[in-house]
């Protein structure tokens, strides 16, 4: 059962212009790659992936919009309300893992990386436009002795995407498995560049998410919910969706273009 | 051996367990997920007139007991739904189309576009209890829901059911006025008003404050409003409210329901709830000589 409570926030961290990690105390279990229901009375309530997976959870939110803003003017002490978590997480199998997070994607991407206890057998690769927008950087060094980046204006480390960087590791060494956030063209590009080196991937999907629960069915792709089935697909599922990097709906549940 | 049709009027169903409206039934896809799981039907969302955001987070609370939630009616209007309809046809049973609207000719245009869209049968919303100038606020007048039956009725030909709130008094009466207006089918029930407070943040959590609770909380009410329903129409009746496993349905079944609409027991009991329903009454069945559905139809009023 997934009751509402209403949670303190302990910490807030700007990671980069724009982007805030709140932390608070959740007792439930929560899977990297899971989600909360997070709630700014008189606003919003609005998915966020957990970036802390530890006794002190976190989510780490992009200034995007109303809700968004709200959260990450947020001080210690003040109070959210969640529900969660949600979905089902990534599946992290034995052998070598690769992690490949596009902007905010890292967010829900670390606490995989930090749950592998072998730092020798997690690689990160880190995506963004630009040097200033390179998230949670170390942190990944922490969690794995292998972390690169690639920016879009080549301002640190690759000049490119992060996808790029996927295809050369892919070519030097063997993965077991590929995990991937960040933007749906990004994944769709980083689908094709997995499934041309035969290696698995799980990536996380965002689709607009009323309930969060799995009843209002406004988050479903090809009959899937994202919050309930998802918000991890694997390569074999997403190779099936029609509208995955085609088409999203809008709040009333239209298909629109991506 | 046992049988799980069931028959609502002239529609015939696999097998008595439906999909009730607002449940993943936005999209064809989720249609099909549905029915593949196991559905003996599938209720649209409702669908009105124009494209509809529906309400502000948060819209949904879950309780030990059920939800309660405040959707605000989200859908993508009745011209955007044609293909969803569309690509559902391979859907291998029956799509019902729930509509709502503010006035009778309203409800029939949507009506008369279901139907052209390959639905099998109409189900008025004349019961969602947090939408303003639609639903119960419509459905608890007997006038008003008769002339909306009858108006549905002239505009098309396939079944029309009418879904009742138990938010009244008046449930019995709108029943009789269903019936004589035409209508085929009653279902019963809707959620009860309902709201969430938050201790800590002092004020009603849903952004429209008041919802509707659904779930096992409110099995007992719906079950007292088929049987008084059974005592007072002939027309068939469709049990909704807390159903979640076999021994829920079967007692719908007993207090006068031809079949039964599974809404928030998708959300706790996962997808497998319709063959868990299924597999679980046909056992019941067997072990207390029921031939079929219709057998067990009412018989806690003998």
């Amino acid at each position: 059962m997934n009751k509402q409570r209403i949670v303190t926030i302990t910490s807030v961290a700007k990671e980069v212009v724009g982007i805030t990690t709140l932390r608070f105390h959740d007792e439930n279990e929560v899977r990297p790659g899971q989600f909360y229901m997070i709630w700014i009375p008189g606003i919003d309530e609005i998915p966020m992936s957990a970036s802390y997976t530890t006794a002190e959870k976190g989510i780490t939110v992009k200034d995007v919009g109303e809700a968004t803003k709200a959260l990450g003017d947020l001080k210690i002490h003040d109070r959210i309300g969640i529900r969660g978590p949600y979905g089902n997480g990534y599946e992290i199998p034995a052998g070598k893992v690769l992690i490949a997070g596009g902007g905010t994607g890292m967010a829900s991407l670390l606490p995989a990386a930090e749950m592998i206890a072998d730092r020798d057998r997690v690689d990160v690769l880190i995506g963004a436009r630009t040097a200033s927008e390179i998230l949670l950087l170390e942190r990944a060094r922490m969690a794995s002795k292998e972390v690169h980046v690639s920016t879009d204006d080549g301002s640190m480390g690759k000049k490119g995407t992060v996808v790029d960087l996927v295809k050369e590791h892919l070519q030097l060494k063997h993965y077991d498995i590929v995990l991937g956030c960040g933007p749906e063209r990004m994944l769709s590009a980083l689908l094709k560049v997995c499934d041309d080196a035969s290696v698995e991937c799980q990536l996380s999907l965002e689709r607009f998410m009323k309930c969060g629960a799995g009843l209002c069915g406004s988050c479903v792709i090809d009959g899937v919910r994202v919050c309930k089935e998802g918000p991890v697909f694997s390569s074999a599922e997403l190779m099936k969706m029609k509208e995955f990097s085609s088409t999203k709906r809008d709040e009333c549940g239209r298909s629109i273009k991506l | 051996m046992s049988s799980l049709e069931a028959s609502i009027g002239r529609l015939s169903l696999r097998n008595p367990t439906m999909l009730a409206s607002g449940i993943m039934d936005e999209t064809a896809g989720s249609f099909l997920k549905v029915a593949h799981a196991g559905a003996g039907a599938v209720v649209t969302k409702s669908i009105g007139s124009e494209p509809r955001n529906g309400y502000a987070n948060p819209t949904l609370i879950e309780l030990d007991e059920g939800y309660i939630n405040a959707m605000g009616l989200p859908n993508p209007g009745i011209e955007a739904f044609a293909e969803e309809m569309s690509e559902a046809r391979s859907c291998p049973v029956p799509i019902i189309g729930s509509i709502f609207a503010s006035s009778p000719k309203e409800f029939a245009f949507l009506a008369s576009k279901m139907q052209s869209y390959g639905a099998a049968a109409i189900e008025l919303n004349l019961s969602c209890p947090h939408a303003k100038g639609y639903g119960m606020e419509l459905g608890v007048d007997p006038e008003v829901v008769a002339a909306v039956v009858k108006e549905v009725k002239s505009s098309c030909s396939i079944p029309v059911f009418a879904k009742l709130t138990p938010n009244t008094h008046r449930l019995l009466e709108v029943a009789k006025a269903v019936e004589a207006a035409g209508g085929d089918a009653i279902v019963a029930i809707n959620t009860v008003k309902a709201m969430a407070i938050s201790a800590e943040m002092r004020r009603p959590i849903l952004s429209n404050k008041g919802g509707g609770l659904s779930g096992p909380a409110i099995k007992p009410i719906g079950l007292r409003c088929v049987y008084d329903l059974r005592s007072t129409v002939k027309i068939p009746i469709i049990g909704a409210g807390g159903v979640e496993d076999w021994r829920d349905a079967v007692e719908y079944i007993m207090a006068g329901a031809s079949a039964v609409q599974v809404g928030s027991g998708v959300g706790r009991n996962g997808l497998q709830v319709f063959e868990a329903i299924c597999s679980g009454m046909e056992a019941f069945m067997e072990r207390e000589g029921f031939g079929s559905v219709r057998q067990m139809v009412g018989v806690a009023h003998e």
